[in-house]
């Protein structure tokens, strides 16, 4: 378990660092940095003197060098719209998105894993049939616009929950809902897949054979198995929630990450929207590995690999 | 009466399939006392794992199960509720299957697995669990049981995954053992140890032992008495010697043509075949199973169903209907027919 542990850690460190690499190439993404920095209509020397002060001169190895640095110490350079240090402004909003992503995570999989279960106990039933029709609907439905349905139902003519800012809990829900509906689906289908095949499997007919309730044989015998699959596709999911929660922050205006960067990428600030790509890689990144370990805890098998 | 363990009466399960109603057992009886080993044989497909889970309830949901009589100690087993037969299962009666490489759950350790066998039937402390277990490991076979019990199934080849299955089943000292094939997924070099293994612990323990295998060789040493299954039915059925030394049925005879006879049958030697196609059991079948493949069929054989006739004062049964005339002269009707 160590041992698998060690590697899957090396494989993380690998995997952060490579990413590190592509967001400090995004400097040179929109060619020279320093004329993109000068804005239109710059003077040479201007160009020359801001490629100075932000050491663009230098050999490009260094400069990754000393930015990776930089990071590693908690300095992800000044912003260029709002001139503070990147971290604070990251830092600051970085919770809101994690109890975001927590909350959609969790209301996601909460709907997902049981449906999945219901629907492979009794294929054909009812459950299932409604387990269908909730994967279609969430898998042809954008995140925007059901986002955009809530506010309007909820919100607009029900008025039952606040649309908009971050004031109490009862604003969270309405994203959350709208992250958590995204991954759903796919989650569920694979419960339910995984659920099947683990129900018609020989060891599941020998915990029956032990005379084991139904209950003891669903839960011990054949969840733990089927969701060893699901656990991996959660984290992926998960890394598209990230992805979609620059939508739902915006929609929601909920000062996290993902309005951070929708206003970053307005303001074309580089180190913002640098730190910003760095900081959800490395959330998913550490995600990832955590499934992992959890996939390993499920299954024996895993651990000797 | 001696002590009747397992009794077996008019059993019958069929399936729905695509093409109408599979009748994969028809009307099968038998009955297991204690200290007996009961073996079913018969060619693939002729019902007998399907015979076995009727007995444990086990069938495929959409399977339905009749029967005249089917009790374990004079309890029924059917039209009783799931708990109840819960109870029952894994206790009083265990099961051993085909394949030990899939039977064993991947994610629990083999202590673990073993010892949920004991608590869930009996109240007893899981230290005392773990030391059934143990001992019982130890009693199939397995060296340094004690660590094998941290073990998964992935690190255990599949002879050991079966005895494992073995011991298991040993846990709560069941009346009744049904083994299905419990060695035709294993290496030939350990299937009859396996098998000895069974015989041994069955006498051991004092329990009925239901014994389905394709090895007649090792049928012939353990059996107590004999099950021919043919096509959903019992066609021969009788003690040991009575089934082997003098069978009745033409079935049952081509079958023990198939065994290779030591010293006898030459090494590489193409070993003998029933020729012919077991018949669909989908839908009624008219007259004897076996008339399509039997060199001995006259037309009152597919006139009406053959009954199982039992010879007089006696457990050995045959059903066909040319069983006496042709058990007279077996050589001569043998060579006749060739
Ligand atoms: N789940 C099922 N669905 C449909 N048909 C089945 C099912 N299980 C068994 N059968 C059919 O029922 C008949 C009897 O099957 P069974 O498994 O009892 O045979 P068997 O005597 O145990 O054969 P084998 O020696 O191959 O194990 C076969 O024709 C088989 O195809
Ligand atoms: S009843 Fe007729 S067909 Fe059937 S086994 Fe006997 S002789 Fe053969
Ligand atoms: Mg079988």
């Amino acid at each position: 378990m160590a041992i698998f542990a060690l590697k899957r850690l090396g494989v993380a460190l690998l995997v952060a660092l490579t990413v590190s690499l592509i967001t400090f190439s995004m400097n040179y993404l929109s060619g020279d940095p320093a004329i993109t920095i000068a804005g239109e209509g710059a003077r040479i020397e201007d160009i020359e003197n801001i490629r100075r002060y932000y050491g663009f001169d230098r050999p490009i190895l260094v400069q990754y060098w000393d930015w990776l640095w930089n990071a590693l110490h908690g300095d992800l350079g000044r912003s260029y719209s709002l001139r503070v240090p990147v971290a604070d402004v990251i830092f600051e909003r970085l919770p809101t998105t994690m109890l975001l992503g927590a909350c959609a995570i969790t209301f996601g999989l909460t709907l997902a894993i049981p449906l999945g279960v219901l629907a492979a106990v009794k294929p054909n039933s009812f459950f299932d049939r409604l387990a269908l029709t909730l994967a279609v609907v969430g898998q042809a439905m954008p995140t925007f616009w059901f986002g955009l349905t809530l506010i309007l139902v909820f919100g607009v003519m029900l008025r039952w929950l606040p649309i908009t800012g971050q004031a109490s809990w009862w604003n969270f829900v309405m994203p959350a809902v709208a992250l958590g509906y995204n991954v759903a689906p796919a989650v569920m289908r694979l419960t339910r897949a995984g659920m099947l095949e683990v129900l018609a499997s020989d060891y599941i007919r020998t915990a029956r054979a032990k005379g084991l309730r139904p209950m003891k044989v669903l839960f011990k015998h054949a969840l733990r198995n089927a969701v060893i699959p699901v656990v991996a596709l959660a984290a992926v999911q998960f890394g598209f929630m990230l992805g979609g929660s620059i939508v739902i922050e915006t929609i929601f205006q909920i000062n996290g990450l993902g309005y951070l960067a929708w206003e970053s990428i307005q303001r074309k600030d580089l180190p913002m929207m640098q730190a910003i790509v760095l900081i959800l890689s490395i959330i998913y990144v550490v995600i990832t590995f955590l499934a992992d370990m959890l996939n390993a805890f499920l299954d024996p098998r895993i651990r000797v690999t | 009466m001696s002590d009747r363990i397992l009794t077996v009466e008019g059993l019958e399960v069929s399936l729905p399939v695509p093409s109408g109603t599979l009748n994969a057992v028809q009307g099968v009886s038998f009955h297991v006392d204690r200290g007996e080993t009961v073996c079913i044989v018969g060619e693939s497909g002729c019902g007998k794992s399907l015979t076995a889970l009727a007995i444990m309830d086990l069938l495929p949901r959409r399977a339905r199960r009749v029967a005249r009589t089917l009790t374990l100690l004079g309890d029924p087993l059917i039209g009783v509720p799931e708990t109840k037969m819960a109870d029952l299962r894994g206790n009083r009666m265990g099961m051993i299957f085909q394949e030990p490489m899939t039977s064993l759950n991947p994610a629990y350790t083999i202590g673990n697995q073993l010892e949920e066998a004991l608590l869930r039937h009996r109240k007893v402390p899981r230290a005392k669990a773990r030391e059934r277990a143990v001992h019982l490991l130890e009693r199939v076979g397995i060296t340094a049981a004690g660590q094998r019990l941290r073990q998964y199934p992935h690190q255990l080849s599949g002879g050991l995954r079966q005895r494992v299955m073995i011991a298991m089943a040993l846990m709560t000292g069941p009346d009744l053992i049904i083994a299905d094939e419990p060695t035709t997924a294993l290496d030939v070099t350990i299937q009859a140890q396996i098998l000895h293994l069974l015989a041994e612990l069955q006498r051991e323990f004092h329990m009925g032992l239901v014994l389905i295998t394709h090895d007649l060789g090792v049928v012939a040493r353990i059996a107590t008495r004999v099950v021919v299954m043919y096509a959903g039915q019992v066609v021969e059925t009788g003690t040991a010697a009575e089934v082997f030394g003098a069978p009745r049925h033409p079935y049952t005879r081509g079958l023990l043509d198939c065994i290779p006879i030591p010293g006898k049958t030459k090494r590489g030697e193409h070993l003998g075949t029933i020729p012919g196609m077991v018949p669909s059991l989908v839908g009624q079948m008219e007259g004897c199973h076996f008339a399509g493949r039997c060199n001995y069929v006259i037309d009152e054989c597919r006139a009406a169903p053959i009954p199982l006739v039992s010879a007089p004062g006696r457990g050995h049964a045959v059903r066909c209907i040319r069983a006496d005339e042709l058990s007279r002269q077996p050589a001569a009707a043998e060579e006749g027919a060739a």
